[in-house]
């Protein structure tokens, strides 16, 4: 009798805590489906699926730097929108005014903004100004930067060495020429069997030492779950024009830096500064270093962005990036960081940037309007923080 | 025989999956102070917390009778209405407000216009101030006084609650002995006034110097209740009491082999204050510590012996710092904690919320934190490899716990400080500095730190142990040290040391700055 009651017990917090630890995830879903049957299937059409990815790519880069200045300690940074638009507007001057070669301008443009992030985070990271202010700062400084180096005028990019490096269809000829684009089927395939192969791997090294792992059974569906994803989505690519340069930029930082924070001593730092800087700096660690990377390398990832923002819109003016920032801090809390520091996921990151998405694609294809989507948006940020915030409480964290 | 004022019946208390009390009874009569005691953990909070209605009536099973009534407390005002007033373990007082603003908050004197009526709260609250002895202006921030006045501020402000049964939980733990001597009297003298205290403690000289009873606590049930004068009442009738079994020694033996090689000295080390950059905080500072040998600092609050630590260990407090350290007869020079890792010095926080542990993060977080790189290949950390030093430094240090991925903020202050020590453990050093480290923790897991220390220096590592309770000192170190407000008084071996040989050195040193300043200030006139 009493054991039944455990054993109910012991299933139901399962389940919470099942329910807890993929909530979004499970949101995620939801809301996709429920726009899928409200627009009729039109969601998933093939290009809808492949602009979702190239519409918040941006978002994508952002979000990654944003978290590790959130992980900090719940700082975030301000003037990314601003430093896109000064950013971008560079591109734009020297290509098209300047007629500069595009590989040079990138790399200037991308030095640009590592040293708009070394300025900041210098401030931040070795003089303590609040990041707030520090970026706040930043936000009106780079903004006029921008304009002045604009002229007040919207400066076209139409370099095509220079779109191809940020916007164009990977496109292998012989192979991708008919209504089908093989090669984004190929790639898809390829990741899948590696995903799959890579969890073999892991437990059977695992077993081998001896260490503690999961069930097979939850490894290999959670294996083929994302294999199964990545086979579809790659498809669905194929149906129309293939894998995008963007896409293949957007994956590969999201990637790098959810190594950087799972898997290095470096990473690691970021999560020991934002849950207690003094323990932190006791243990031998350099704590301003800490948050001097953190802003500088969010100043190299938001010019990063300003190329590709200027590449995939074609223009730069003035307005450039306004409230972008926005949209990556929203990603990241939607995604589960703490607005304390020290907590947080790239995976959560990217799932709270789609989340996002694909509400502003559905109800764009529904013809709601902006306003709207700002309500919306708005919303789930809030219920997002809301649930983590009373789950955790309830689980006994908070 | 005096009149029962409070009795708590049969008091069974569950949170999810564990009994936290379980039929629990008090008996206090007006006018006495009854201590309540137990090992981290045994269920003192709680039960204090279904008193004063923290745990509204219903949470919980059992009967609590005051003055003879029934009482259904819903929350802490429903409580303090009847004159049961708690003061908890950590202060609540709000640094940036003054002494009179904390002592009305939430209960603000109005005028009829519904302002609020400075002038006679500041009168009430210096009114308050006085009965407990407390000589400062109503005005002054709370910032600006010590931890012992502000105890004090606490209790001034229970007076003003019109209290009849005070509760205190653990008022002296962040006190030094002098104030906490002070405040115990005063405690004395309120209870010939005929108020009423339940006080916590886990220290039991203070139980023996003011209690009239001593009810104990073990896994939430009461054991015994001890009178004065009736019943055995001394430390070690206690001990037995609270653990179960009587602990003849409180402190481990340990074979004394003390090598002739020093391993750490610090020659006229001198800190300044990080902020007031004139005021000298350790002055011309000298010890030395031998291979193989605990060596004590002993002082009062204040003395300088956390900043001298602090300042050695990579410079992690104070300005001006000037002075030689030599580690292993070579000098070095450690500009950070960084360098002061590397040269394998340790230095464990008396603070170990603050300064030593991540409580969000888990227990295999914590431990390899301070030296990741001994888990990585080329900065990638082994994740594999981490949790097996983890479980190994885990095993070493006997800490309770289910997983090691447990986040520290969850387990108890013993074990928090065994998570701490194994993650210094695991920087392999050869000297540790231990800033008070059984503070805070209970009997059983004090001398499972002390087996630690024996275990350490027996492999030949230096330990130097700050500590403000004395008994510890004299039954750990082999020598001693005495500071004073920034000044080493004296070395004194510990078997040739007593408690009032040492408390001598010190009030006889602050009695003479005293009388030097007041001399001084004369001169001036």
């Amino acid at each position: 009798m009493k054991s039944t009651n455990t054993l109910k017990r012991n299933y139901s917090t399962s389940l919470f805590e099942f329910l807890r630890k993929y909530t979004m995830i499970i949101a995620l879903v939801v809301v996709f489906v429920l726009f899928a049957v409200l627009t009729d299937g039109r969601l998933i059409y093939a290009q809808n699926m492949s602009n979702l990815m190239l519409q918040n790519g941006y978002v994508l880069v952002m979000a990654c730097g944003m978290l590790l200045c959130i992980l900090t300690g719940g700082n975030i940074d301000l003037s990314i929108g601003s430093v896109i638009c000064m950013v971008g507007g560079m591109a734009a001057v020297m290509i098209t005014d300047m007629s500069m070669n595009p590989i040079l301008t990138i790399v200037i443009c991308l030095v640009a903004g590592l040293l708009v992030g070394v300025w900041q985070g210098y401030w931040i990271g070795y003089v303590r100004i609040p990041p707030f202010i520090t970026t706040l700062g930043g936000m009106f400084i780079f903004r006029g930067l921008g304009r002045l180096v604009l002229d007040n005028q919207t400066v076209a990019v139409q370099n095509s060495t220079f779109l191809n490096i940020f916007t164009a269809y990977i496109n292998i000829p012989g192979l991708d020429d008919g209504e089908t684009v093989y090669s984004a089927l190929i790639v898809g395939i390829i990741a899948a069997i590696f995903v799959v192969v890579n969890t073999a791997k892991n437990r059977r090294e695992r077993s081998k030492k001896g260490y503690r792992q999961n069930s097979a059974v939850s490894d290999y569906l959670k294996a083929g779950v994302i294999a199964a994803l990545i086979l579809y989505y790659c498809y669905l690519l194929s149906q129309y024009r293939g894998i995008s340069v963007m896409l293949v930029w957007v994956v590969a930082i999201c990637l790098i830096y959810n190594f950087i924070t799972a898997k290095t001593a470096f990473g690691r730092y970021f999560y020991a500064v934002g849950g207690n800087e003094k323990a932190t700096k006791l243990s031998g660690i350099n704590t301003n270093k800490v948050y001097f990377l953190a802003y500088a390398n969010m100043g190299l990832l938001a010019g990063l962005c300003g190329l590709l923002n200027a590449a995939r819109v074609g223009s730069v003016n003035g307005n450039t990036g306004t409230s972008f920032e926005m949209d990556a801090i929203g990603a990241c809390f939607i995604g589960g960081a703490s607005a304390y520091g020290g907590s947080g996921t790239v995976g959560g990151v990217v799932i709270g940037a789609l989340l996002l998405g694909v509400i502003n694609m559905g109800m764009s294809i529904l013809g709601i309007g902006d306003s709207w989507q700002y309500v919306v948006k708005g919303g789930v940020l809030l219920v997002a923080v809301i649930f983590d915030v009373v789950t955790s409480r309830k689980s006994g964290k908070g | 025989m005096s009149k029962v004022i409070l009795e708590m019946r049969s008091i069974t208390k569950e949170f999810p999956g564990v009994k936290a009390l379980d039929n629990v009874n008090l008996k206090v009569e007006e006018g006495e102070i009854h201590a309540l005691i137990g090992e981290n953990g045994a269920g003192k909070s709680t039960l204090m917390n279904v008193l004063s209605g923290t745990y509204p009536y219903g949470s919980y099973s059992g009967e609590i009778y005051y003055n003879g009534k029934l009482c259904k407390f819903k929350n802490q005002r429903d409580s303090e209405a009847v004159g049961i007033v708690i003061i908890h373990q950590e202060l609540a007082l709000i640094p940036l407000l003054s002494i009179g603003e904390n002592m009305f908050l939430g209960n603000e004197i109005k005028n009829k216009f519904g302002c609020i009526d400075w002038n006679k709260t500041y009168y009430e609250a210096e009114r308050h101030m006085q009965q407990v002895g407390l000589n400062e202006s109503a005005q002054t921030l709370v910032k600006d006084i010590g931890t012992g006045k502000q105890q004090l501020v606490e209790i001034a402000k229970a007076f003003s609650k019109d209290v009849k049964l005070l509760i205190l939980d653990e008022p002296t733990s962040s006190l030094n002995d002098e104030d906490a001597k002070m405040l115990l009297d005063l405690l004395i003298e309120f209870k010939k006034n005929g108020l009423t205290s339940i006080i916590i403690t886990h220290k039991l000289n203070e139980i023996i110097y003011c209690a009239d009873k001593a009810t104990i606590i073990r896994d939430g049930s009461t054991i015994e209740t001890l009178v004065k004068g009736v019943d055995e009442f001394s430390e070690d009738r206690i001990i037995k009491g609270m653990v179960g079994r009587s602990m003849e020694d409180r402190y481990p033996h340990r074979e004394h082999n003390v090598s002739s090689e020093v391993s750490l000295e610090v020659r006229n080390w001198t800190v300044h204050h990080p902020l007031y950059s004139e005021r000298v905080v350790d002055d011309n500072i000298s010890f030395c510590v031998h291979k193989g040998e605990v060596v004590g600092f002993s002082g009062l609050q204040g003395a300088g012996r956390t900043e001298l630590a602090m300042s050695i260990f990579g410079h992690s407090y104070g300005t001006g710092i000037s002075g030689e350290v030599y580690i292993n007869g070579k000098k070095v020079n450690l500009k950070s904690p960084e360098d002061a890792i590397h040269h394998k010095l340790a230095y464990i926080t008396e603070d170990r919320k603050t300064n030593g542990l991540i409580l969000d993060e888990s227990i295999r977080f914590n431990t390899t934190l301070a030296r990741i790189d001994k888990v990585c290949h080329n900065g990638i950390i082994d994740r594999d490899k981490e949790v097996k030093v983890a479980e190994d430094i885990k095993e070493e240090m006997g800490t309770k716990t289910p997983t090691i991925e447990q986040h520290v903020g969850n387990l108890s202050g013993g074990n928090q400080q065994k998570a701490l020590l194994g993650k210094w453990i695991f920087t392999e050093p050869d000297i540790l500095i231990m800033d008070e480290p059984t503070r805070g923790i209970d009997v059983g897991a004090k001398y499972e730190i002390y087996c630690l220390i024996n275990d350490m220096v027996s492999r030949g590592k230096s330990v130097v142990m700050i500590s403000s309770e004395l008994p510890e000192l004299l039954g750990m170190c082999d020598r001693i040290y005495v500071m004073n407000e920034g000044h080493l008084l004296a070395e004194v071996n510990a078997a040739d040391a007593t408690q009032e040989s040492i408390m001598g050195y010190i009030i006889r040193d602050t009695a003479n700055n005293n009388a030097g300043t007041s001399a001084a200030s004369a001169a001036k006139v």
